[in-house]
């Protein structure tokens, strides 16, 4: 069976890109710091050498859209187009192309429909930063394959917390029962406390560093449960009105496992964001 | 009232840079040819299948001729999509680092939570 090497979760920060590449007086002065933490972030990846990358994101409304939104989407494709014309516009993202791992995707369409996820797929998916950041963080070279799964954070009525817990959970029962040699890492990204088009936007910290210190110890430390309690759909409005994308943190938490304290932890904070980056080693820490 | 079709509006603007700069540049003119054309076009359909009832109301129409992102909030309207829509028209026009995103959030001081439902 696969083996399911490394569980990252991170926030995605669509200004890492274009900070990280300037030079001279374009270069923000938090930029070298960045660097120097994105770059060991990205040695716990690389450390655990990984075949194929399962990478859970949300579509930003680029190509997911109300007259048809799917809660939870698997890619299943040859190939990914990335980046849309208005993330180039606003972030300076490259496009890019990725290889699709098609039979990763359709053991984890038909294990996941088998286990209760009525999951949504696409054939042909041009996926936008929620996956095309944590590849220029995590894995520049963009020489894995990959599976994209899309949640919906996005859009109400969205599914609840609880839901996308077990959705990870599921996921790394998948990988972990994909007849394979290969060595998957599960990648997800999502927000801590987040505020987009609204009165608490671009603020000198994220928008609640409270509720941020709060949800990087539950990650940390792997308390779903207490998480759990105390996270709701209604709740995670409080903290920021984009703050539902932290979701996807808890489903990677789910593939993570409760009780399961990250190997790996560290935090950068940022204008109008924390900066969250965890990661754990299922089968312990790689040589 | 519909919130879905604001987002439409935002949605399909947003993504083409002509329609971007058309609205930029006359709002009134691109609102109203956007509705007139494109407010009932399925996405994935030819253009025989199109909506035949989608329609904005006044104080929407009012809000999107005069690029009031203030009051699209207060409608509803994905902030995410007027956020990002209102950045590729109006960044350009700020001289220092996210000057407009600044001057967006100061628009908007006024709105306390809960803030108005956006869904759909």
């Amino acid at each position: 069976m696969a083996e399911l090497v490394a569980v990252i979760a991170s926030t995605h920060h669509p200004f890492y890109y274009r900070a990280s590449t300037s030079v001279g007086p374009d270069r923000p002065p938090f930029a070298d710091e960045w660097v120097r933490k994105i770059e060991a972030f990205r040695a716990t990846l690389t450390r655990a050498a990984p075949d194929v990358l399962v990478m859970v994101g949300s579509d930003h409304f680029h190509q997911l859209w109300l007259d048809n939104m799917p809660q939870f989407l698997v890619g299943k494709a040859p190939m990914y187009d990335a980046n849309f014309y208005n993330e180039e516009r606003e972030f300076g993202l490259p496009r890019m192309l990725l290889k699709g791992q098609e039979d990763l995707s359709a053991h984890i369409l038909r294990e996941g429909l088998d286990a209760g996820f009525d999951l949504a797929f696409s054939n042909e998916l041009r996926i936008d930063h929620s996956i095309t950041c944590p590849i220029i963080t995590l894995r520049p070279e963009a020489d894995l394959p990959i599976v994209p799964i899309y949640t919906n954070i996005f859009a109400p009525p969205l599914p609840q917390p609880k839901r996308f817990v077990q959705l990870g959970g599921a996921i790394r029962e998948m990988v972990e029962s994909w007849p394979s040699h290969l060595r998957v890492a599960v990648i997800g990204t999502g927000h801590l406390s987040l505020e987009l088009g609204g009165p608490r936007q671009f603020g000198p910290a994220g928008p609640d560093p409270e509720f941020d210190r709060k949800a990087v110890g539950w990650i940390a430390g792997g308390d779903i449960e207490e998480c759990l309690g105390q996270v709701s759909l209604e709740s995670l409005h409080l903290p920021g009105n984009a703050t539902h994308g932290f979701m996807d943190f808890m489903l990677m938490m789910g593939v993570a496992g409760g009780g399961r304290k990250a190997d790996y932890v560290d935090t950068y904070d940022l204008f109008h964001t924390m900066e969250a980056y965890f990661t754990w080693y299922p089968k312990g820490v790689p040589a | 009232m519909s919130k879905y079709l604001l987002n439409k509006f935002l949605y399909t603007v947003d993504r083409d840079p002509d329609l971007v700069e058309r609205y930029r540049t006359d709002p009134a003119g691109a609102v109203a040819r956007w509705e007139a054309e494109y407010a009932g076009r399925l996405l994935n359909c030819v253009g025989d299948e199109a909506t035949t009832w989608l329609a904005f109301d006044d104080a929407e129409r009012a809000a999107l001729t005069a690029h009031d992102y203030p009051a699209l909030f207060a409608l509803g309207a994905h902030p995410f999509l007027t956020l990002t829509l209102f950045i590729g028209m109006f960044e350009r026009d700020y001289p220092e680092p996210l000057g407009f995103q600044h001057e967006y959030a100061r628009r908007l001081s006024h709105m306390t939570l809960p803030y108005p439902d956006i869904a759909t």
